[in-house]
This record gives structure tokens, C-alpha cells and sequence, in this order.
């Protein structure tokens, strides 16, 4: 008893001293990181918020006007649109990515013949980047529409349901991956003992192993929500937008614009005197990432808590 | 017993078909690269064989199309993932070495400061990034990875401290009693523990940056510099007709180091992408 004390005592003084000189070189270890997390974030993004609130074209011509961005953004027919767009959008891939993604990841863990050759192929399309995806499909979705005189710039449905397909081709691998580690991490005494106990394959799956890879599919979901969401290269690349709608009053509404889309667009595809709106949008759509990220991690920790 | 077994050959065939049928867009882009421009689009799916077939010409006229030379973009695309990957690996698991060693009030701010970057979307800062890189001369590829090191650090700097916590804290006190310095305790004892994680945080990094195309695109100099995203964003965005027989040979060109990169490490691959995302 004495002697762990003892030894305790002792370790505290070295990891004392130890933390004592690491201190001394904060310039090599900490400095060069926090500079650059300055100038790459912090910065930006407190003066991302205060433009919010300011009339502004360069970051050096701004004037404070208070909350009337917000209310320009909020009345934007192109933003709410957009924004319901993206919603959609994100709600319908996660059904359509998650659903065959836990498919093929509890199929290929129950020990089939060339389970490691099919995981690559699924896997693969998630490392192209999203504007050399868009270009692959365009040319796909274009080489199968124009049989019928058509194209995927034309109807704003073949966008939507093209955008999907490109999703799932990209991210039904990656969540495989986190969805074959969840169902490896399961006792197989556990799936076995439900078996001598007389359940079949269905309930196995819903009373047993369902339950037990709940934290991967926590995960999946919400990376699915935030992933379309946060879509942009796919979107710029597919359709940017396209087909268009010219309202009555004069706006435009572009059919498959999603949230990040219309914010790049309203920065610097328009005239320079909205980008005060442009920044108040880029707020509200930050806020709405974050309240995603803090509902996921309440979830998790939730979870935690009950195992 | 020989009916599981069957149903497992089944399952095997069914996900053969499938595992197809996912790689036939990779295909199609192989088969149009080697097609004539005016075939792409009416015959997308055929073999380019006969009048369609266009032999390497997709391939020499794609090097220089758009007025500027893919292999300059090629180029600077391998400085900025190489580059940005090497500062981003270096200097975050240095600062995560101290931030979880000291843990001082500042230390826990930067870290919880990182923690929270990590939920804010580009979109956020891409006006005022773009602006406060372009005031500091961050804008070539050369001090490009300044910004990646300062935008990508909360990831990083968030599973490196996860990991050194997770060593215990004797090794590195038997090294200081030796008489080694921090420097030295933390190149020789500390860097060689942290292996695992360094390869996991590189892919991630890889992968981002070699793919991203909105950040250099507003940030760097887009008169002399381009990368591969950009370029092949360029060709389709600002051309009227645009030969996609071209296009389609870059994209090939794009994807096949990317392939190769992934047939060699596929392992760490994998695990570095589940790390990152059960994580972040």
C-alpha cells in the first residue's frame, strides 16, 4: 500500500518536471500550429461573422448594419428553396446509401467467397474526388438521356434522382467500411446462444445484431445528413443548378441548386453589393451543421451512458 | 448444412453481379478517352471501335486543351498534397503532444478551438479565408499549405491527442531521466509510437487535399496556378462546346494514380477512413 503510494508520488514529480520542460519549447511544439490555425480559421472566422452583419464588397470597404443580411437571406426565395432542396436531398440519401450499405456489409461478413475482392470495388469510388464524379455521371446520365432527346440539364427530377445515384455510387462503400467494423465487433457467442435458442435468421438479425451495431448506424446516419448538407462539388459538377425557373417577379430559381451552392453563388456569381447576404447565409448554414454535429454527439453520448 | 452453403455461393454470385455492375462507370470513362468527341455523347456506351476510335489523341490533345498544361496542374497537385500532408502531420502531432503533456488552460482552449472547427462548414470562412491568404501572400502553391495546416489542424490535432493520451506517461518520463531533452524524447520516443495514427491522419489528408477544389480554387492565384480539380472543372465550366473525349482522357489520368495509391495501401486506407469518421 505504502509502496504504490510511493511510487505514485514519485511519478507525479517526474511527469512534473517532464510537463515543466516541455513547456519551456511552447514556441517549436505549439506555436507554428496555432499560428497557422489563426490564420486558416480562427481569424476567418470571427471576421466571417461580423461581415455578417456589414454592407460590404472587399473584406476592407465593410459598414455595420445590423441584422438586415439575415433578413435579406431569410427572404430569399433562392435560399429557402435551396434549403428545403438540401433537406430533401439529405434524407432521401441517407435511406438510399444506408439501407444497401448495411446490405452488403452483413453479407460480406458472413465468410462468402472473394469477400475481400468485393469490398475494394465497393470501397473504390469514394477516393475520386466529387468534380471528376460529377463529369463521370454527367457524361453517363447525358449518353443514356439523349436517346431520348434529352439531358439531365433539362428536367430538374432526372437532377435530383441523378445526384442520388452519384451519392450512393460514391458513399455506400464508405459506410460499409464503419458498418463491417460495427458487425465484426460483435461476440459470436452472442449471434450463436440466439441460435441454439431457436431464433432464425430475421430475428437474429432485428432482436440480436441490429442492436449491437446501433453506435455504427448512429454514425452513418448522421454523416449521411451532413454529407448532403455540406454537398457541393458533386452538385456543381452534375448540374450546377441547372434546369432554371425564371419567376414571375423576376428571380430565378435554379431547380437543383443546393444550400452550399446558392452561398458560393450569392458570394461571387452575383452582384457584389449581396455578399453581406452571402455571408449572413454562410452563418445560418453553419448553424445548422453545427446543431447537427450537437444532436449527433448527445445521441453518442447518450448511448454511452446506458452501456 | 448444404443449403447454407449453397446460399452462401448464392450471395457470392449476387454480390459478383453487383460488385460489376460498380465498376462499369470506371469502364465507360476508359472506353471514351480512347473515342472520337463526336461519339461520346451519341454512342457513350459502345466499344470505341472502327470510325470511333481515336487512339491516343484524346490523351495529346488533353495535355495542353484548355490554354494550360495539365502537367503543370498535375504537378502543382502533387506539391500541395505532399507538401500540405508533411506540415499537417508534423506540426499537429507536435502541438498534440504538448496540448495533452502540458494540459493548460490555453492548451485545453486550442483544443476544444479545434474540436469545434471541425463542425464549421468552408462555406463559413471561404470568403474572408480567401481574402486573409490572399493579404498574407498565401496564394501559390508553395505557402498554399500554410492554410491547409491552419484549416485541417482540428481533425488532426483531435485523433493525435486521442492517441497520446492513450501512451503512458512512464516511457517518456524513463527518457527524460536518461537526460534526454523534449526535442529529443519527443523525435525518438514519441514520433516512432505514434506511427499508426500518422498513416491514418495522412490518408485522410491525401485524400482531402489531393481532391479538394473549392479552397485552392478561391484561394490560390488562378491565372498561373491550377490543380487537377480545378482544371478539369475549368474545361467543362467555361468552355461552349467542350470535347468531353479530352475530358474524359484527363479524368483517366486523374483517377489511375489514385487507383494505384489505393490498390498498394487499401489496408490502411480502410482503417485510416474508419478511424476518421468514428471520430470525427
Amino acid at each position: 500500500m505504502s509502496e504504490t503510494k510511493k511510487s505514485k508520488h514519485t511519478a507525479g514529480k517526474n511527469s512534473s518536471n517532464l510537463k515543466d520542460q516541455i513547456r519551456r519549447w511552447w514556441w517549436l511544439f505549439l506555436l507554428p500550429v496555432t499560428l497557422a490555425f489563426v490564420i486558416g480559421f480562427i481569424w476567418p472566422f470571427l471576421q466571417g461573422i461580423y461581415l455578417s452583419f456589414c454592407k460590404f464588397k472587399t473584406t476592407s470597404d465593410a459598414t455595420f448594419i445590423g441584422l438586415s443580411n439575415y433578413g435579406r437571406a431569410l427572404s430569399d426565395p433562392t435560399f429557402v428553396h435551396s434549403f428545403w432542396y438540401s433537406a430533401l436531398f439529405a434524407v432521401t440519401s441517407l435511406v438510399f446509401i444506408n439501407i444497401p450499405a448495411f446490405a452488403v456489409a452483413y453479407a460480406l461478413t458472413q465468410d462468402i467467397k472473394f469477400s475481400n475482392l468485393y469490398r475494394t470495388v465497393f470501397f473504390m469510388p469514394n477516393l475520386i474526388g466529387g468534380i471528376v464524379l460529377g463529369y463521370i455521371w454527367s457524361m453517363i446520365f447525358d449518353g443514356i438521356l439523349s436517346a431520348y432527346n434529352t439531358s439531365i440539364l433539362l428536367n430538374s427530377t432526372y437532377g435530383f434522382w441523378g445526384l442520388i445515384i452519384l451519392i450512393c455510387w460514391q458513399q455506400i462503400g464508405y459506410m460499409m467500411i464503419i458498418y463491417i467494423a460495427g458487425l465484426q465487433a460483435i461476440p459470436t457467442d452472442m449471434i450463436e446462444a440466439a441460435e441454439i435458442d431457436g431464433a432464425n435468421g430475421w430475428q437474429t438479425l432485428f432482436k440480436v445484431i441490429i442492436p449491437n451495431v446501433m453506435p455504427s448506424i448512429t454514425i452513418c446516419m448522421f454523416l449521411s445528413i451532413t454529407n448532403g448538407f455540406k454537398l457541393f462539388d458533386q452538385n456543381l459538377a452534375l448540374t450546377a443548378g441547372q434546369p432554371f425557373i425564371m419567376n414571375p417577379d423576376g428571380t430565378t430559381i435554379k431547380t437543383t441548386e443546393m444550400l452550399a451552392l446558392n452561398i458560393y453563388n450569392t458570394f461571387y456569381n452575383s452582384n457584389a453589393a449581396s455578399r453581406g447576404t452571402a455571408q449572413a447565409k454562410a452563418v445560418l448554414f453553419f448553424i445548422l451543421v453545427a446543431a447537427i454535429g450537437l444532436i449527433q454527439l448527445r445521441f453518442t453520448r447518450e448511448k454511452e451512458v446506458q452501456q | 448444412m448444404k443449403t447454407a452453403k449453397q446460399g452462401k455461393t448464392i450471395l457470392s454470385i449476387v454480390l459478383g453481379i453487383i460488385s460489376i455492375i460498380y465498376v462499369i462507370p470506371m469502364v465507360v470513362v476508359v472506353l471514351n478517352s480512347f473515342k472520337l468527341n463526336t461519339y461520346v455523347k451519341t454512342d457513350t456506351f459502345a466499344f470505341p471501335t472502327g470510325e470511333m476510335w481515336a487512339g491516343v489523341s484524346n490523351f495529346t490533345k488533353g495535355m495542353t486543351f484548355g490554354n494550360y498544361p495539365f502537367a503543370s496542374s498535375a504537378w502543382y497537385s502533387v506539391l500541395i498534397t505532399v507538401a500540405s500532408t508533411f506540415l499537417i502531420l508534423l506540426f499537429t502531432s507536435m502541438a498534440a503532444w504538448y496540448i495533452a503533456r502540458v494540459d493548460s488552460k490555453i492548451c485545453r482552449i486550442i483544443y476544444y478551438l479545434c474540436v469545434f472547427s471541425m463542425v464549421v462548414p468552408f462555406q463559413m470562412v471561404m470568403f474572408t479565408l480567401a481574402k486573409t491568404a490572399d493579404t498574407l501572400k498565401l496564394n501559390t502553391p508553395w505557402t498554399i499549405p500554410v492554410v491547409y495546416l491552419g484549416f485541417g489542424a482540428g481533425l488532426a490535432i483531435f485523433m493525435f491527442v486521442g492517441f497520446v493520451k492513450s501512451i503512458p506517461l512512464e516511457i517518456e518520463e524513463a527518457a527524460a531521466i536518461d537526460g534526454a531533452g523534449p526535442v529529443k524524447t519527443y523525435f525518438q520516443v514519441v514520433l516512432p509510437m505514434m506511427k499508426p495514427t500518422m498513416i491514418s491522419v495522412g490518408i485522410l489528408e491525401i485524400m482531402w487535399v489531393w481532391n479538394d477544389y473549392l479552397l485552392p480554387y478561391l484561394v490560390l492565384d488562378r491565372t498561373k496556378y491550377m490543380t487537377i480539380p480545378i482544371h478539369i472543372q475549368f474545361l467543362k465550366g467555361s468552355y461552349g462546346t467542350v470535347d468531353l473525349g479530352a475530358t474524359m482522357a484527363l479524368i483517366l489520368l486523374s483517377i489511375i494514380p489514385v487507383i494505384v495509391f489505393y490498390l498498394l495501401c487499401q489496408k490502411h486506407i480502410i482503417k485510416g477512413v474508419a478511424a476518421g469518421a468514428v471520430k470525427g
